[in-house]
């Protein structure tokens, strides 16, 4: 039931680093690279106040949002204690070396 | 839940604050290495036992001071039996044995029993209404009393003492104080502050008995104790004795198993009894001779003996300072080292009774060595944390009893005295957070250190210039058990234990060139680090090995990153540099032409003496930079920890009062520092004359000229707190203003801690060091001129570089069309 998107070759998302992704409709959504390649997919958008997730730090399979220093967990979408919220997360994939989301 | 049988098994008899917090810590570096069970005499989960006296106050309730509920056991597989005693430890087939017969086999044991009130060895010290002060029994018991009779009698004045005393005062009762020592807590202040002390609680209603021994408690009709005879024999009523005469520390099970015991259960250095499957934590040890009664050196000590039950051999404990603070609302109250003094010590005092402020400093070998503060404490933890870093106090001598006035100069009202601020107060301008907001967290979360509460509370996580005020309500909450690590023990952040003066020393000593290596050798716990580690790193890394080590985009925050300030909304600003703030009509017509072009809503004039474009999309960076590019603008570096602007006057090439070349110094030296990268942002000033337009006073480095020469100042700061910059010394050439400045800058990125700036790094390692690394040793200072020089010799404007395939990835979007 998903419609599988190619967005990029692997190597164009640094390591421990995004790329943002412009849908032609809705907001931004963040592709993180952790350390280990696996990808993960996230609305860019803290849900604290708003700040794009895509520009903070990642580390292990977090990212810190680079407006007020909240930690997001990149896997479930989750603030991390003792912050609370979350932001929506997107199902996203490596095939071939090829990232893919699912939209 | 069924516990796997292959796990050694570790067994912690006794269920307070230091025992449960090894096993926290453990958990922490090493979870599911221990199936852990717990033994706690009390029939309650772990709690805050410096919290009774708020309990018994009526500030707090227990449920409130709880720190670990039985959902923590379970969820971490944790056997815990609540209301056991142990009886017997048989060492020979590794097990307890509980009063109640439980028996459980240990493959490691730890002994946390703490200790017990001391109960004066006089008759009737058993009658009915005779307690101690130390767990909830008590507590309960005394505010049960507190309802049903009058006359309280507290008997020792120290700290638990005084707080009992306090809190049954506060519940309504009459209560007097007899005490044996010559003043109120005799081994916590000198005479005036305890006299000053004794003032204050008479003027709360309680009442003394100084210098008297009691010598028998007497029994009423009721069987309940009435009254306490006094040796002299005068009696007074008393329907309630709580004996705060002393703790004594718990060892008798400890040692009827064999382990050596002398005052206390004797441990070395990596918390281990004499039987090394034994460990031992918290008030019932004797460690170097010293059995502590206090919270804060518990958790160093537990943050020991988890390492080593890890199976980590690093860490030991070599003993702690202590302070002291009374929990007494409204009583501001601190102490800490060798407040007394005697031989070879000096004093500085000032004492000031009708104001009610007293300060005693005690020092030795031109080093802190304890104090005493009374009324105005506000700069207690700062004192404190010179006594722990041992640092040499010279220079700072003349006005050291003055403060230091750690808190910063704005936003937050000029509050700076923590115990008499009213809870609405505001302390933290940035996030709006109040006094009553941080104290209520602390309580209730059992926060003990800063950053537990910046991150519970959002105070001084901002800006931090109200962190010394936080540290202060922290202090004056929790009373002794906290304690500041020594500034260079701090660690980094929660992903290491090492500091930042060792991480930097290993960088260069192992030259480690990446931040893998970095991690590898030093043992990092987590994998890549986090947001606070990483940038430091990147930053030691490249600082000290300049054209060997590769700058990592990833470990920088997104300002550096993106060579733009990011903004609320996420746009950003871009400040193209004006050498020395001199600018030119064909610059000012591409600014003009850009701020059209990307429809840019906000132009501002900087304090730096330059322009901002507010509100660029990231995507729109590269093509801005390219076109100030073209009209030869390049960075201004607005976003960086690095070289921001050199801010001058007109000098004498306009000026009618100039002396020197203010405007031609200040572009030399910018365009010397072009790309600097330091621990902190760099801000530097030229003035052509003493009037000094260009506020030389406030920079990193400000230079004066006059007419013989330049007059060179280090480390002032603008900012959350204003601090005047110090006089260095003079020079006569413009050849030598760039060498010493220069070198002060290289000395001070090379061993200033990511995110300090040029004032706290001098504070740390004092005036006299700087000079002698720049003034009297001329070949030292030319070699760290010549590296700064050398450092920068490829320096290239980061706006042109981030044009490049590669660098030009982050700012382009990927486009997706959805269906």
């Amino acid at each position: 039931m998903s419609n599988w998107k190619l967005i990029c070759p692997l190597e164009d998302i640094p390591q421990l680093g995004s790329r943002i992704v412009k849908p032609t409709t809705g907001g931004d959504i963040a592709i993180f690279r952790a350390s280990d390649d696996e990808v993960f997919a996230l609305h860019d958008k803290c849900p604290h106040k708003g700040g794009p997730l895509s520009q903070g730090i990642v580390h292990g399979k977090r990212v810190t949002c680079p407006l007020h220093g909240w930690n997001i967990g990149l896997d479930d979408g989750q603030a991390v204690a003792p912050d609370v919220g979350s932001c929506s997360k997107f199902e996203v994939k490596v095939e071939d070396g090829k990232v893919y989301l699912a939209l | 839940m069924s516990k796997s049988t292959v796990k050694p098994r570790l067994v912690l008899i006794g269920n307070g604050m230091a025992g449960v917090r090894t096993v926290e810590e453990l958990l922490k570096i090493k979870p599911d290495h221990y199936d852990i069970t717990i033994f706690g005499a009390e029939p309650y989960p772990n709690y805050n036992r410096i919290l009774l006296s708020p309990v018994l106050a009526g500030e707090m309730t227990i449920q409130e001071i709880v720190l670990n509920e039985l959902d923590w056991y379970k969820q971490n597989n944790i056997t815990l039996h609540t209301g056991k005693q142990i009886a017997k430890i048989d060492r020979v087939k590794r097990k307890v044995i509980a009063d109640d017969g439980t028996e459980e086999a240990y493959d490691r044991l730890l002994i946390a029993t703490g200790s017990t009130p001391f109960m004066l060895p006089i008759p009737g010290n058993d009658l009915p209404g005779v307690i101690g002060y130390r767990d909830i029994k008590d507590t309960d018991e005394m505010i049960e009393a507190a309802t049903q009779h009058r006359h309280a009698v507290v008997i020792g004045g120290g700290l638990l003492g005084l707080e009992a005393a306090n809190g049954l005062k506060l519940r309504g009762m009459d209560v007097t104080v007899v005490h044996l020592g010559p003043w109120l807590l005799e081994r916590q202040l000198d005479e005036v502050a305890g006299k000053m002390l004794q003032k204050s609680l008479e003027d709360k209603g309680l009442k003394f008995l100084i210098g008297t021994q009691t010598e028998a408690l007497i029994q009423g009709e009721s069987g309940r104790v009435a009254a306490i005879r006094l040796k002299g024999g005068m009696q007074i009523p008393a329907d309630l004795v709580v004996m705060a005469a002393g703790i004594r520390p718990n060892y008798a099970l400890a040692e009827s198993s064999g382990i050596y015991c002398n005052r206390g259960i004797v441990v070395n250095d990596t918390m281990q009894t004499y039987d090394p499957k034994v460990y031992a934590v918290g008030e019932c040890v004797s460690h170097r001779g010293i059995a502590y009664g206090l919270v804060a050196p518990l958790f160093e000590q537990a943050k020991v003996a988890a390492n080593h039950l890890a199976g980590y051999g690093i860490g030991r404990y070599t003993g702690s300072v202590t302070s002291t603070k009374l929990k007494v609302t409204g009583i501001d109250l601190f102490s800490a080292g060798n407040y007394m003094g005697g031989e070879g010590t000096e004093e500085i005092l000032l004492n000031d009774p009708y104001g009610g402020v007293y300060k005693k400093l005690v020092i030795k070998d031109n080093k802190l060595v304890g104090g005493v503060m009374y009324g105005d404490t506000a700069d207690g933890p700062w004192y404190f944390q010179l006594l722990k870093d041992g640092r040499d106090i010279h220079d700072i001598r003349d006005h050291l009893i003055f403060g230091q006035s750690l808190v910063g100069d704005v936003g937050h009202a000029g509050n700076s005295k923590a115990a008499s601020m009213a809870d609405s107060a505001e302390v933290c301008g940035c996030n709006g957070v109040s006094k009553g907001t941080i104290v209520k967290a602390i309580k209730e979360h059992g926060l003990f250190t800063l950053d537990d509460v910046k991150k519970h509370t959002k105070a001084a996580s901002s800006c931090g210039s109200c962190a010394g005020l936080v540290e202060q309500i922290l202090a004056s909450t929790i009373g002794g058990a906290y304690t500041p690590a020594a500034s260079d023990s701090k660690p980094v952040c929660g992903c290491t234990d090492h500091s930042h003066k060792v991480v930097r020393d290993a960088i260069r000593g192992q030259h480690l060139t990446s931040k893998e290596a970095v991690f590898q050798y030093m043992e990092w716990k987590t994998p890549n680090g986090c947001d606070k580690c990483r940038p430091a790193i990147n930053y030691y890394l490249i600082s000290t090995w300049p054209h060997e080590a590769k700058d990592d985009p990833q470990s920088r925050f997104v300002n550096e990153r993106s060579h733009a300030n990011i903004q609320k909304d996420g746009t950003y600003s871009v400040v193209p540099r004006m050498w020395g703030g001199l600018t030119t009509p064909n610059e000012l017509r591409a600014i003009a032409d850009a701020a059209e072009k990307y429809k840019v809503p906000t132009v501002k004039v900087t304090g730096g003496q330059r322009i901002d474009l507010l509100g660029i999309k990231k995507e729109d960076l590269p093509k801005i930079w390219a076109d100030l590019n073209a009209a030869g603008l390049v960075s201004g570096h607005a976003y960086g920890k690095s070289i921001r602007t050199v801010k001058t006057c007109v000098g004498a090439e306009h000026c009618r009062f100039g002396t020197k070349l203010a405007m031609d110094m200040g572009v030399k030296l910018e365009k010397m520092l072009f790309d600097m990268y330091a621990p902190h942002k760099v801000k530097l000033a030229v003035s052509g004359c003493p009037r000094n337009c260009s506020e030389a006073g406030i920079k990193d480095v400000g230079i004066i000229g006059v007419d013989s020469g330049y007059e060179l100042y280090i480390a002032g700061n603008g900012g959350i707190k204003t601090e005047v910059a110090q006089f260095l010394c003079k020079v006569t050439s413009d050849e030598e203003v760039m060498e010493y400045s220069g070198a002060f800058l290289q000395l001070y990125r090379e061993e200033g801690w990511y995110l300090e700036r040029t004032c706290h790094y001098l504070e740390r390692v004092g005036m006299d060091y700087v000079k002698g690394k720049i003034l009297e040793d001329d070949e030292g200072r030319k070699t760290l001129y010549a590296r700064l020089l050398d450092s920068l010799k490829n320096a290239k404007d980061p706006w042109a570089a981030s044009r490049e395939p590669e660098a030009i990835k982050q700012f382009i979007p990927i486009a997706v069309a959805t269906i």
